[in-house]
């Protein structure tokens, strides 16, 4: 009886975060996916997080170097810092790759292969096509709609001769 | 590649810059595909109708197309 007044409860959410954080023992272990990340994205260019999330001793040193006056950092020391907040700079992140030769590539395989099943199908599955489409048909459909003078202006008609009785050059 | 000093980019104006340009471009290109349409399109259409009906005779036309036996109604 009292268990299904709890359930009714969950379903009501009327149980508070502050009482669920308690049942768990007061650390609320979150995923590591669930917490900001560090991407390296063009229009993202300050990320969420530093790059190295555990820095070592001599990093640590160099981060306390950090608060005093920056003109006292050498070069390496200053890319040192710099790597340590991000991955990979801007020229990295935006180098082009060969990966287009084989998406293209792919894709053309893959339409050659599907190429190939057409053909078969045409040989093997398809019957034979309507006699409307054989060469005489065909004669005798084309001279009856330039008599009928389809499309004078612009179209089939218009490309015909009717003085000598031929195609127009 | 710390000895060579690069030049300082553009830091200000960027989007300014980006819309200036491809305004004027989109508009070129419009200007243009409009100036082509009408050039290879339009006017040549216009000059087929007008070439046809300067000298059309209907009832000739009509003529030619009994003669070859195209209507079902008059022989």
């Amino acid at each position: 009886m009292l268990a299904t007044r709890v359930f009714s409860l969950v379903g009501k959410r009327a149980i508070s975060t502050s009482v669920c954080v308690r049942a768990h023992g007061s650390v609320v272990k979150s995923e590591d996916y669930a917490l900001p990340s560090y991407v390296d994205r063009r229009d993202y260019p300050l990320p969420d997080v530093a790059h190295v999330r555990h820095l070592s001793a001599s990093q640590k040193a160099l981060k306390e170097k950090e608060k005093a006056s920056w003109s006292s950092l050498s070069m390496d020391e200053k890319v040192e810092l710099y790597r340590i907040q991000f991955k990979e700079s801007f020229a990295e992140m935006n180098r082009g790759s060969n990966e287009w030769k084989t998406v293209v590539g792919t894709a053309m395989f893959f339409i050659g292969f599907t190429a190939i099943l057409i053909i078969l199908e045409k040989r093997y599955v398809y019957g034979p096509l309507p006699h409307t489409f054989d060469k005489e048909w065909v004669a005798m459909q084309t001279k009856r709609m330039l008599d009928l003078k389809v499309n004078p202006i612009d179209g089939l008609a218009s490309k015909w001769d009717y003085d000598k009785k031929e195609w127009k050059k | 590649m710390a000895s060579k000093v690069l030049p300082k980019p553009q830091m200000h104006g960027l989007l300014a810059k980006h819309l200036r340009f491809h305004m004027i471009g989109a508009f070129m290109v419009s200007l243009g595909v409009i100036a082509l349409y009408k050039f290879a399109v339009a006017e040549p259409r216009k000059k087929a109708y007008t070439d046809l009906y300067r000298n059309y005779d209907l009832m000739k036309d009509l003529e030619e197309m009994r003669k070859a036996g195209i209507f079902q109604s008059i022989k």
